[in-house]
């Protein structure tokens, strides 16, 4: 019976994790699948949406911001109103560079954010993060993996409403050819914002509900690995442009990832200095065997027909 | 105040030559196969510890391993290329990019599996450094800066007077023409990633001479390179070398105005502006 108990709080823990990285991979989904915006900065805007639901939630906060004691929704909705003139700013900078560009960019943004947190520590207590951010309504840990999975179901919604919408097919058109998109009369440089914006904010989402689930946050949380490494993974994995594929990668990359815990157990600590090192060795070489023989995911994106074609 | 600046500005010529040498070889991969290595800042990590071996292992001065390290780092970038960038080059770039990304945290993982975490020194003890009036120079330092001048001097050469040099240098130009004109692609590629490794792995013996090896020392660097490659514009060894010089004291002299911990978001910052105003690069012209 206590081990019953255990494997379903497990689960549980489990799969609320699994839903925020849903959210995350969502997020990246709406610029990189549907737009083709390479952004490896997602790190970065997952920090901002906890920080600023930790900051305006929690009750009390000894030499940093915070201590307003806002309800969770709040909490959540200040997140995402922080991210926007962010994300605004961001792309507005980096809106019309080339893909590769835009990588080292975003990349080094993130960096930049996590450094801010990690220095400026009448804001965010610098290394040492902030406690005490509690669960909503009262909640546990089941009723908060409920509320998770509902906000997964709802962006899932919201992304695939946009995805099928005029707004969505004008993304796709300039992800697959941007002068064409162009010559149609169609604002890339608007649309390619607005893209980016939405991701961001999809992301800050995640990280709002991520600093509910563990209680606590520090710069060392938003290492581009947890951040950015591990949803890039589950996109690419799940098939990018794919929503479902989206939230599907997450789901199965994370078992992957939580099963390289049991393996790197498993292994002789003797040949195995650094266990977290091993797992991501793991999980690294996965990403490479997926790239090579399976670029378009489990998933792949269903492109519509060609008019004509199917007869 | 001076002398300060003036002492900032030495810094800033070690750091800027240490970047310079990893944004030859990242900006000679961006040029002749179209992406961003984001192993790069990694690649030098894994020349530092190579060096290490050769130190550690067979006891002998880290300039005598500095060669050996740089072979080694010049086989593992053929290596890593041979087994996984080949086969997905033909797809689309950003899948390189992306391929790159977990190279670099595969890199990572090894160095932290077979070396630890924790921070290592080629050599112990302290290196009395040389007074000029006001300033001090490390011996290192002196020996840092000559070296990677002559490696500098050595790629120049391989540039402008090998055959392979001059197919490199035409195959980062254009690359259509270059093909129909019977370059060797395959083994075009092959040199720019044994002499991108090789001079990674310099950079990063320096960096480990200069500080300390840890497995994450190159991953922090590699934003400097990056900028520097850009400020230099794509393609441009000889432009790479200035934006590293440039990147590298703007890095040490901001500290006069901001936290040091900052460095990085100079460097970036310089970048920024560079794609904003001059995506081309600062300096113009012929490779």
């Amino acid at each position: 019976m206590m081990e019953l108990s255990g494997l379903i709080s497990y689960a549980v823990f489990f799969l609320t994790l699994v839903g925020i990285y849903a959210i995350l991979t969502l997020g990246l989904n709406v610029q990189w699948g549907m737009t083709g915006q390479f952004n490896i900065g997602i790190a970065g805007f997952f920090a901002v949406g906890a920080y600023s639901a930790a900051i305006l939630t929690t009750d009390r906060a000894d030499g940093w911001l915070g201590g307003f004691g806002l309800p969770f929704p709040a909490g959540l909705a200040g997140a995402i109103l922080i991210t926007i003139p962010i994300a605004w700013v961001i792309g507005r900078i980096t809106a019309n560079l080339r893909t590769d560009y835009l990588a080292i960019a975003t990349i080094g943004i993130a960096e930049i954010i996590r450094l801010f947190f990690l220095n400026e520590s009448w804001l965010s207590n610098g290394v040492r993060g902030i406690p005490g951010i509690s669960k909503p309504f009262g909640l546990g840990n089941t009723g908060y993996l409920f509320l998770v999975v509902g906000l997964v179901v709802a962006v899932y919604l919201l992304v695939e409403v946009a995805r099928r919408s005029p707004w969505g097919r004008v993304l796709r058109a300039i992800r697959d050819n941007e002068p064409a998109t162009a010559a149609a009369g169609k604002n890339i440089a608007h649309f390619r914002l607005q893209a980016f914006v939405v991701g961001s904010c999809i992301m800050a989402l995640a990280g709002a509900l991520y600093a509910h689930f563990v209680g606590f946050i520090s710069p060392e949380a938003f290492r581009p690995l947890y951040g950015t490494f591990l949803v890039w993974v589950m996109l690419i994995a799940g098939g990018s442009g794919n929503n479902l594929g989206a939230i599907l990668g997450a789901l199965v990359v994370w078992l992957v990832w939580s099963s390289t815990e049991m393996l790197a157990g498993l292994m002789p600590s003797g040949l195995v200095a650094s266990e977290s090192a091993f797992r991501i060795f793991l999980i690294g070489v996965l990403l490479q065997i997926i790239l090579v023989t399976r670029p378009s995911g489990l998933l792949p994106e269903r492109r519509p027909p060609l008019p004509g074609r199917d007869k | 105040m001076w002398i300060e600046v003036t002492q900032l500005f030495l810094n800033g010529l070690l750091l800027g030559s240490i970047l310079a040498l990893g944004a030859v070889g990242a900006t000679m991969i961006f040029g002749v196969l179209r992406f961003a290595h984001f192993a790069h800042g990694d690649l030098m990590t894994m020349g530092a510890y190579f060096a290490l071996l050769v130190v550690v292992g067979l006891n002998l001065p880290v300039m005598v391993a500095l060669p050996i390290a740089m072979l080694m780092t010049a086989a593992l970038a053929v290596g890593i290329d041979q087994v996984v960038y080949r086969r997905i080059r033909r797809v689309q770039p950003v899948i390189l990019l992306i391929s790159s990304f977990a190279t670099a945290l595969i890199l990572r993982a090894v160095v932290q599996m077979i070396w630890g975490s924790s921070n290592q020194v080629y050599a112990t003890g302290i290196q009395l450094p040389w007074r000029l009036g006001p300033l001090t120079i490390k011996p290192d330092h002196v020996l840092i800066f000559c070296t990677a001048t002559l490696l500098v001097i050595a790629v120049h050469l391989f540039l402008s007077r090998t055959r392979m040099g001059k197919a490199m240098r035409a195959m980062s130009d254009n690359m259509n023409l270059a093909l129909i004109t019977g370059i060797p692609a395959d083994r075009v590629i092959m040199w720019t990633w044994a002499i991108g490794g090789a001079l990674a792995a310099a950079a990063g013996v320096f960096l480990g001479m200069d500080t300390r090896l840890h497995p994450v020392m190159g991953w922090t660097l590699l934003l400097p390179v990056f900028a520097a490659t850009i400020v230099g514009g794509i393609g441009r060894p000889y432009g790479a070398i200035f934006g590293g010089l440039l990147i590298g004291c703007a890095m040490e002299l901001s500290t006069l105005i901001i936290p040091g911990a900052y460095k990085p978001a100079v460097a970036f910052a310089i970048m920024i502006l560079t794609l904003i105003f001059r995506p081309q690069g600062i300096i113009k012209g012929a490779l």
